[in-house]
């Protein structure tokens, strides 16, 4: 089995096998970062870019623990947005970037879309991790291997997104993977954080966090962005937490295995109150395990398309 | 000046009621005779149009010339080889120009360009308001006295609808048309594509039909009560086909404009994030360009105009949300609406009425006919050749077109204006 | 292509045993000894051989897997990837006798990455090799200590070990270009 690109922009045009493809390497590679030695040799002379127009340490430094692991040189560039601006452009600077004869880019982006201009344009492996409110790929991954490990599979479990779905590439990507593998997918939050015609991507759509519950394996909590304050997607934090914030009184509403997720970090109070967030550190330092792995896999599979 | 006679082409004047091969002689700039085997003289340039249409020249209601100011994206020079290779005789300018043309000394530095290094007619469009900024009108007698046929705010819809009102009811009395970008710029927000699931799917923020639809209402509602004279540019909804023709029904003096992209492109063409499908309007939904068909076709919608809006390439070579809105689309918009009459969409005869006599009757110019002794502004199309579009030979300075690729047929063989070729 | 059996089940069954009674013979008893088997036909034959030497000795000698993948030279010039699977070594190597052990040695670049592996799970006393064949061909300076049978072999001739664990009939075949 071979991957149809070079690239991984999006978890949309994967098919369930190449998924099960990054799922299976992901726990090959989770017994390689469980050794002594956490380093293996196979992409020794490789140059890894992390490209972060969007400071993310946390998905920066995974990626780069990752890359070492393979034995990869990693180069990281932090740009922010206002040298961006007035300097040269994101096509530029990549094309520069490439002519240091770069073998992988990895890129972060407030702009959907970027990671697949520099797919078109560069010979290098491109990497999203994260555009815009499009998607961000291994992080849907790293969930999908969190809950094929707490579950035992996909297939047919009820998984709840809960919060500003219209705004999250997580929510996106992970809509795709799990619908692809055969989960049923809710999405709940205030109507103007649920995008236009989002159930034709396969999901259901509910503005009741009690029905939206009801009888779910798996509840992601997004985290609610607190600038989207004030333009009236909704009319404050207070009143959101009133109809949106996963309480431990909430949760009964689920089956008693429930599961819970959230990307991270967390606004305790308002999309998660504190007791659930505290109940959360075992998946958390689990997922940061799955993270490393999953993203070791990606790098392995994309490099296996080599030039010959 | 030479004489030309163009021999055995099929003459289509919809104003005139005529469609029959005949040769067409143009004598001191005017159409001089249309008759069976003319004979030729000896001062006399002969054009072949054996097989082809000869038409009256194509009028454009809406290009982007970009000069002044913009003279990297476009110049009046280009713009109007563009028009030329594309078979517009005449072609309209927008005033969002740098700086806008809100007065006399723009319209006149326009024309004296045209004038000097144009290639086909250029008709100014004045501004609406001053610096197209929506706050006061635009000294709209000075304007017209040199020259705008037209007023507009295009590309930066004013919002205040007491402004409008006025604008209307001052336009009206000096008889110009007022064309209506029409958006509500706060329902678009900062959307960059249709709202839909192909916006849901890309994570961009969307552009719903409503904003358009919305200030079509407005605009119709303030044209019936002032009388105005309301010309709605680039139609792209099903909601403001339906507002249009209800409008025209109850005899509102309301005109419509749609564009090639918006009957043969949906907002699925934006999948891949290419920059050169990103326009305002958006391409909508598939319902959309069924409705947008459906009135072109019953007449709702008056006319087919480019909204060529040419833009550099390192500026199109942006992430999605930061590339201008905007394509090019002089060059390709007759062969698209020719496709159209082989998808039985439109006739042929349709075509020259939207695209040459129903400008110049909204904008009340004697133009878009080929009556004896009327300006010779002609187009020769030659009907069956096919082409694929390169950007790279577009005469315009713009290659942001969503076509590239596109195989499309029929071409323009020669421009004719004032009884001059100016293409090929 | 012609196709022939150079082993059948009962020859692979006896290479084994020599190799076991080798392995015992050499190392002076089991002492220190552990077996690793390089995926995937090493595997079945790590256990094959610990089995015997149970049966010979009477105790358990720990047999591990090696999944070599990420260890490979020619991983990126490659298209396409083999999938990883796990390496499992759940005991400590340092001090040990270690026995990799695989189905066929022929360029020796399988055995050069195993061993870079199994450095990287600690420091044996020794490695040394058993194979069930040896085709020659060697691109490095690498010999088997235990050999269950060498046959010659053409650079395009394609060696086939079958074993029951997979499902087939146990034997070896020699497939030959015309
Ligand atoms: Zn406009």
């Amino acid at each position: 089995m071979e991957l149809k690109s070079k690239d991984l922009l999006d978890i949309k045009s994967l098919d369930r096998e190449e998924i099960n493809l990054f799922l299976d390497s992901a726990e090959s590679f989770k017994e390689v970062t469980g050794r002594d030695i956490k380093k293996v040799p196979t992409l020794r002379g490789k140059t890894v870019v992390n490209l972060f127009f969007e400071p993310s340490t946390r998905t920066r430094t995974s990626f780069e623990i990752a890359a070492k692991r393979l034995s990869a040189d990693v180069i990281n560039f932090s740009i922010s947005g206002s040298s961006m601006s007035k300097g040269e452009s994101l096509l530029d600077t990549a094309r520069n970037i490439e002519a240091m004869s770069s073998d992988f880019i990895i890129i972060r982006h407030s702009a959907s879309g970027a990671p697949h201009m520099l797919a078109q344009c560069l010979k290098s492996s491109v990497i999203n991790a994260g555009d815009g409110s499009h998607e961000h790929p291994t992080q849907a991954l790293l969930d999908l291997v969190t809950i094929k490990e707490r579950k035992g599979g996909i297939e047919g479990l009820k998984v709840a997104i809960i919060g500003d779905i219209a705004h999250s590439r997580v929510a996106r990507s992970n809509i795709y993977g799990l619908t692809k593998l055969g989960a049923e997918v809710r999405v709940a939050g205030p109507p103007a954080l649920i995008p236009a015609e989002i159930e034709s991507t396969g999901v259901s759509v509910f503005y009741n966090l009690k029905e939206a519950l009801s009888d779910v394996d798996v509840i992601m909590v997004l985290r609610l962005q607190l600038e989207r304050q004030g333009k009236n997607y909704f009319p404050t934090t207070r009143e959101y937490a009133r109809l949106y914030c996963l309480t431990a009184e909430r949760i009964r509403d689920a089956k008693e295995d429930v599961m819970i997720m959230h990307p991270g970090p967390i606004n305790r109070g308002i999309e998660i109150s504190p007791e659930v967030a505290d109940g959360l550190s075992s998946v958390i330092l689990e997922q940061v395990t799955n993270g490393i792995a999953v993203r070791m896999g990606v790098l392995y599979l994309l490099g296996g398309r080599g030039e010959a | 000046m030479k004489k030309i006679l163009i021999k055995s082409g099929r003459i289509i004047d919809p104003v005139n009621n005529l469609d029959k091969v005949s040769d067409l002689l143009i004598e001191g700039g005017k159409v001089a005779r249309i008759d069976s085997n003319i004979s030729i003289a000896s001062d006399t340039e002969v054009i072949d149009a054996t097989g082809q249409f000869v038409v009256p020249g194509l009028i454009d209601m809406h290009t982007h010339l970009r000069e002044p100011g913009y003279e990297y994206k476009e110049t009046i020079s280009t713009g109007t080889m563009a028009a030329a290779a594309g078979g517009f005789t005449t072609v309209c300018c927008m005033p969002n120009t740098r700086p806008v043309n809100d007065s006399q000394a723009i319209t006149e530095f326009i024309l004296h360009k045209a004038a000097t290094e144009g290639f086909v007619n250029v008709l100014p469009i004045g501004a609406i308001t001053k610096g197209s900024k929506g706050e006061e009108i635009a000294e709209m007698a000075e304007l017209r006295e040199a020259g705008c046929i037209a007023l507009s705010d295009d590309g930066r819809p004013v919002m205040n609808g007491a402004v409008m009102r006025r604008a209307l009811e001052y336009a009206k009395m000096l008889h110009l048309p007022v064309i209506s970008h029409c958006e509500d710029t706060h329902l678009s927000e900062e959307g960059v594509m249709n709202e839909g699931l192909i916006s849901t799917e890309m994570g961009l923020r969307g552009i719903p039909n409503v904003s358009e639809d919305v200030m079509v209402a407005r605009d119709i509602a303030l044209s019936e009560l002032t009388g105005g004279q309301l010309h709605i540019a680039h139609v792209s909804t099903r909601g403001a086909v339906e507002l249009i023709r209800r409008a025209k029904e109850r005899g509102i003096s309301v005109t419509a404009e749609t564009c090639p992209h918006y009957l043969v492109l949906t907002d699925e063409a934006v999948t891949g994030y290419n920059t050169n499908t990103k326009m305002n309007p958006p391409l909508r939904a598939l319902s959309d360009v069924e409705a947008v068909r459906e009135g072109l076709q019953d007449g709702t919608i008056d006319i087919i105009a480019t909204d060529h809006a040419p833009h550099a390439q390192e500026e199109k070579e942006k992430e999605f949300d930061n590339a201008p809105f905007g394509i090019t689309g002089l060059e390709t918009a007759l062969s698209i609406a020719l496709q159209l009459v082989d998808e039985g969409v439109l006739t042929l005869r349709d075509v020259i009425m939207k695209m040459s006599a129903r400008p110049a009757m909204i904008l009340g110019i004697d133009k878009g006919s080929l009556h004896i002794t009327s300006v010779a502004d002609i187009t020769i199309i030659s009907p069956h050749t096919a082409w694929v579009v390169d950007p790279v030979h577009l005469k315009s300075k713009g290659k942001n077109t969503p076509f590239s690729g596109w195989k499309l047929k029929g071409k323009v063989s020669a421009t004719i204006v004032g009884g001059k070729v100016v293409h090929p | 292509m012609s196709e022939k059996v150079i082993i059948d089940s009962l020859g692979i069954g006896r290479a084994l045993s020599r190799i076991a009674h080798e392995i015992i013979e050499r190392n002076k008893g089991t002492e220190g000894l552990v077996l690793i088997g390089i995926r995937t036909c090493g595997i079945h034959l790590a256990k094959r051989i610990a089995e015997k030497i149970r049966e010979i000795e009477k105790c358990e000698v720990p047999v591990g897997v090696l999944d070599i993948t990420l260890y490979r030279d020619d991983i990126l010039t490659k298209k396409g990837h083999p999938a990883v699977r796990k390496t499992e070594i759940p005991f400590n190597l340092s001090g040990k006798v270690v026995v990799l052990v695989d189905d066929v040695l022929y360029t020796g670049r399988t055995i050069r990455a195993a061993m870079d592996e199994v450095m990287d799970f600690g420091r044996p006393d020794m490695i040394q090799l058993a194979v069930l064949i040896d085709r020659g061909h060697r691109e490095l300076p690498i010999r088997a200590d235990y050999v269950g049978k060498s046959v010659p072999t053409s650079k395009s001739a394609m060696i086939k070990v079958l074993l029951s664990e997979e499902g087939l009939e146990d034997r070896v075949i020699l497939k030959e270009e015309q």
